[in-house]
């Protein structure tokens, strides 16, 4: 068995999930999110707590997209693309599996 | 989205409100370890086991660390899996909502022991190497056989579906097998890699004539990093850690003095760095006699260097004050015998000339001194007159 773990790449249909020791938390003392990684702290803005929350192994990016376009009545197509170049960064730090 | 390196903070990332509250808990649980290596960031002078926290004091701690609004504990040594009882800390401190890191040698862990710590909530193994090569390994380490077994246990922390950070200091003495190394950590399906050049303090610090790098070899391996960078992609996350001794500015040590680190020793001694106690006029707290809130709010040694007041020329004046908050005081202090001074890896030192001579003479040496070992006593015993 190989060992070696391979890039995820994110596209309209994949269907992100956070891995069991990635942990979004919120800080009830400050007042705000957090993903624990390993020997990491990130502190997610607004949009992207949205997005993290959504990720359920289960929810499509593009259906992601849709529930913000509709909530934040913005363009589908920037959302999606916005979404898509978010949750790749966050897969190259090892934070989203898909 | 910020992103804050709990160990070494860098920028202003955490935010202003850190100093109320810290991010991320070093705790040494012991200093006791099977490896001697001659880069040690444990005091020269080493706890011993009788002095060491108890298992209720250590518990403690760890519901301490969660209410101070402490994210990560890092459970570090010595070796912290030689502490039988590190199952009921890590237990309570996962309880407690800590993110737990262990950071091991991984030469004394068995599949069994990971497979309950696992169980109790652990969430992350940091794995550390001296090198792939064995006998230079055994070489640094001073142990027989030590590279098999970190392998295995890398295995196991991948069959149990455990994250897996691999930590190399890099030196003189395995710098050259750089891109080796980095194959190891993708072979062993790790998601991290810590590159860290030795920070030289305590043991290093005693040791640094025969650790030293070269400029030109700092310079090929930062190349050697950035190209495997892009080609892992996705795959393996960086963190590089240069030499500050070849650097123009100075690292903004622990992301500024009590801003969002705390450290404690294996009997209990709370400090805003592990090289701090080297600094002379510092008051340093036991989590046996104080509240880790109240040493890390009003302890004596956390004010003392915190924000920027302390500061003197030509730190105060300079627009970088609160980015690297002057460097590292420990270095200022074991360099230039004043910890108020600019880091000497600082270009406005007066020292940096002479800090840059010393790491430039040292690496080009042909004939480096042997090292001084790591273990107790080690110091005394083994070092050269000086």
């Amino acid at each position: 068995m190989s060992l070696q773990r391979t890039r995820t790449i994110i596209d309209a249909a994949s269907k992100p999930g956070l891995p069991a020791h990635i942990k979004l938390r919120h800080d009830p003392g400050r007042g705000r999110w957090h993903v624990l990684a390993p020997e990491r702290v990130f502190e997610p803005d607004e949009i992207a707590v949205e997005i993290l929350k959504r990720c359920d192994g289960a929810t499509s990016v593009e259906s992601i997209a849709e529930m913000l376009a509709k909530e934040y009545n913005a363009p589908l197509a920037d959302i999606l693309a916005d979404t898509i170049s978010m949750l790749q960064e966050l897969a190259d730090k090892g934070v989203v599996k898909a | 989205m910020n992103e804050i390196a709990p160990l070494e903070q860098f920028g202003d990332a955490a935010g202003a409100s850190c100093a109320r509250a810290p991010i991320g808990l070093l705790a040494e649980l012991t200093h006791r370890c099977p490896l001697q290596c001659p880069y040690c960031s444990n005091p020269l002078e080493l706890d011993r086991v009788n002095q060491e926290l108890t298992t209720a004091e250590w518990q403690d701690v760890m519901r301490q660390a969660a209410d101070l609004g402490i994210l990560q504990i890092h459970l570090s040594g010595g070796e912290p899996t030689l502490r039988r009882d590190l199952e009921d800390i890590v237990e309570v401190a996962a309880k407690a909502g800590l993110y737990t890191n262990l950071i091991t040698a991984g030469v004394t862990l068995t599949r069994d022991r990971l497979k309950k710590l696992k169980e109790l909530g652990l969430d992350h193994v940091q794995l550390s190497i001296q090198d792939v090569d064995p006998t230079n390994a055994e070489k640094i380490s001073a142990y027989k056989n030590g590279l098999d077994k970190k392998r295995e246990l890398g295995k196991w922390v991948r069959e149990f579906d455990m994250p897996l950070t691999i930590n190399a200091p890099i030196h003189r003495l395995n710098i050259e097998n750089l891109p080796n190394i980095i194959d190891f950590a993708v072979e062993m399906g790790a998601g991290r890699i810590e590159v860290a050049n030795i920070q030289y303090y305590a043991w290093a610090l005693k040791n640094r004539a025969s650790l030293m790098p070269t400029r030109a070899q700092v310079l090929k391996s930062a190349e050697i990093v950035e190209e495997a960078k892009e080609r892992l992609k996705g795959i393996l996350v960086f963190d590089f850690v240069v030499p500050d001794y070849y650097a123009k500015t100075p690292k903004p040590c622990m992301g500024g003095w009590g801003k969002g680190i705390i450290n404690i020793t294996p009997q209990g001694r709370v400090l805003p760095c592990h090289a701090s106690e080297q600094i002379p006029g510092l008051e340093f707290d036991n989590v046996k006699t104080r509240r880790l809130a109240d040493i890390w709010l009003n302890g004596q040694a956390f004010n003392k260097y915190r924000g920027t007041s302390w500061m003197k020329e030509p730190c105060r004046s300079c627009p970088k004050a609160e980015f690297d908050y002057g460097g590292c005081r420990c270095q200022a202090m074991a360099f230039t015998g004043d910890a108020t001074n600019t880091d000497p890896a600082c270009k406005f030192s007066p020292h940096h000339a002479a800090f840059v001579a010393a790491a430039e003479q040292e690496s080009a040496s042909p004939n480096p001194p042997a090292f001084v070992y790591r273990r107790m006593g080690g110091a005394k015993a083994d070092a050269p007159a000086e």
